[in-house]
């Protein structure tokens, strides 16, 4: 990375940042999302554990048989619990896992788009195209505005949910349990690297459509892995400890390496400016 | 190219997806000098100030500019430009001050005399009193300035302006001009202007450019120009009260001119090649028309841009 002009780069992120963080239609999306996620969702699965006793009876028999499909280690984990503490652990730090990942790569989609596609919508780009930095400075500096809000997101969001469980749980669980390995590896390591795919896979897409509003959409498929990771787990196909959640983020950190490749590749200013 | 030659290029070619936008360029610019490039819309202009700070890449020919080869070296020849786009290109979610105080780190302005030129920049501009507020909530004019004083934050040699004063009121366009003469004759700057208005090339460049479909219909300073292209000069004859009558039936009567008319004491005539206009006063004074004055109106660049692209042939520029 010699040679590369890390003060137009940080002036680039500089405006960016600035400029997503006045923008009502992207700051909105990225308070309501992890609110709704990791403060309402477990609040009410906290409130039903707690107070809904004869309605988790009821349900018993369906809760008994999803709990036969989970791993024997988990099971293990969560010996002498009773079944509401173990309704809430199942959600709070099993169910919730993939779910958390939504955000990081949400916030990484959602800056993207604004940054690339946006950035052309408004017509601010072709300024910016006459400035000295290389493309390869100009992508840079584009994705790490992105990667960076993501990361900070995340963070924000994992303390947040750490402190909304700890809390709802107190009473059932009567220690401070989140969070585990499991979820610490996740932030670290799995999170940013799906906050890179977010933000790849919207790079690529960028270069084919022309407004914010096409980019963000089609932006939203890269959800669909993680859908498919939540349902997975709920039927037993994958068990979401340190082991998967290593792995899984090795495979798309590689994945992310070759998106990347992609895109500095297909990211010129020629290309830039056949569509403005 | 010599020390005083600060753009040269060499057959020029840029397409489109088949179009070709700029058709085998061929020109020079010298330092200091208001350089004007007009054309219809879609004449190859914007097309050639990308191609000539390395934004695009020529297909064929070369440039060099500031002694750099704009397709290989685009970033160390940026450094040392600036350029105005066709739209003022903003941010508008920005202030005025965050807009010039994050280009001029982009542009490498040193870091501790960012806040002076800066505000030096938005007092010339005379948007100091807005500077704080977010360029969205501005007129065209202030936008119009901003963006000027942004092309300008990092003092570049040379200045590229596509269509400066488009959609300016006429004192907003008096300041602009005042402006780019001041940047080269005070200065001693380069301006390459893009213009659709003739009148502004005509009052402040030196030497000029007309292009067509991407090729050089022209090239030479707006007298040379006229005087080159622009045939059907105009005669203004003015005579005694008694005798005006009598020019103007003679000069109707006289073959091949045009446009013949009298406004009191005066008669106007176009048509006549530069060279008839001795024998045409000679045969006014023949005929007893008392002549005071003989005073032919210079031909404008309006004037060699119709006669070049075929008055009202295709859209006619302002």
């Amino acid at each position: 990375m010699n040679g590369m002009n890390w003060r137009g780069i940080r002036a680039v992120m500089r405006k960016d940042l600035k400029v997503v963080t006045r923008s009502k239609m992207i700051m909105l999306p990225m308070i309501i999302l992890p609110v709704i996620l990791l403060v309402i969702f477990p609040l009410l699965f906290g409130l039903a554990a707690i107070f809904g006793g004869d309605m988790l009876a009821g349900e018993m028999d369906d809760f008994r048989q999803m709990m036969g499909m989970m791993p024997p280690q988990l099971l293990e984990q969560w010996q002498g619990l009773d079944m509401n503490a173990l309704f809430f652990q199942l959600m709070a730090v099993y169910a919730f896992a993939p779910m958390f990942l939504i955000v990081p790569m949400m916030v990484a989609s959602v800056i993207a788009a604004d940054s690339f596609v946006g950035e052309r919508e408004r017509k601010t780009l072709e300024a910016l195209l006459y400035t000295p930095l290389t493309n390869r400075e100009l992508l840079a500096a584009k994705m790490l505005t992105a990667l960076l809000a993501a990361l900070v997101v995340e963070l924000l969001s994992f303390v947040l949910y750490a402190v909304v469980v700890n809390a709802v749980g107190w009473p059932l669980m009567g220690r401070i349990f989140f969070p585990n390995v499991t979820w610490i590896i996740m932030v670290v390591w799995l999170g940013p690297a799906v906050a890179a795919l977010g933000l790849g896979l919207t790079v690529l897409i960028s270069s084919r459509v022309s407004t914010f509003q096409e980019a963000y959409q089609l932006g939203g498929i890269v959800v669909l892995p993680i859908v498919a990771l939540m349902i997975g787990q709920f039927a037993g196909v994958v068990y979401f400890g340190p082991g998967l959640v290593l792995g899984l983020g090795l495979v798309v950190w590689i994945i992310d390496a070759v998106i990347v490749w992609f895109g500095v590749q297909t990211f010129d200013r020629d290309a830039l400016l056949a569509r403005l | 190219m010599d020390n005083m030659t600060i753009i040269q290029t060499d057959s020029l070619v840029r397409r489109f997806n088949g179009i070709t936008a700029v058709d085998g360029l061929t020109f020079n610019v010298q330092r200091g000098e208001v350089f004007g490039f007009l054309g219809h819309n879609g004449a190859g202009k914007t097309t050639t100030i990308r191609l000539l700070n390395g934004v695009l890449t020529p297909m064929a020919g070369s440039a060099r500019v500031l002694g750099y080869d704009p397709a290989a070296e685009g970033p160390a020849l940026r450094r040392q430009t600036g350029v105005l786009t066709e739209s003022p290109s903003l941010d508008e979610r920005l202030t005025a001050r965050e807009n010039l105080s994050i280009y001029a780190a982009l542009y490498d302005v040193p870091e501790d005399r960012i806040d002076a030129r800066v505000n030096e920049l938005l007092e010339q501009f005379d948007l100091t009193a807005r500077a704080d507020d977010k360029v969205g909530s501005y007129s065209k004019g202030m936008r119009q300035r901003l963006a000027l004083a942004r092309a300008l934050v990092h003092e570049p040699q040379l200045l590229f302006l596509d269509e400066p004063t488009a959609g300016l009121d006429p004192v907003a366009t008096k300041q602009v001009h005042d402006l780019i003469l001041r940047l080269t004759r005070a200065e001693g700057r380069t301006v390459f202007l893009t213009t659709h208005n003739l009148v502004e090339a005509q009052r402040l460049c030196d030497r000029v450019v007309v292009l067509e479909r991407g090729q050089v219909l022209a090239m030479g300073t707006p007298a040379e120009l006229s005087h080159r292209y622009a045939h059907a000069q105009r005669i203004q004859v003015e005579v005694s009260p008694e005798t005006a009558a009598e020019a103007l039936a003679l000069l109707d009567a006289t073959p091949g001119l045009v446009d013949v008319t009298r406004v009191n004491t005066t008669v106007s005539f176009s048509g006549a090649r530069r060279d008839d206009i001795p024998e045409i006063i000679a045969r006014l004074a023949g005929a007893g028309v008392r002549i005071y004055s003989v005073t032919p109106e210079e031909p404008s660049l309006e004037d060699v841009y119709f006669a070049l692209h075929g008055e009202g042939e295709e859209e006619v520029p302002a």
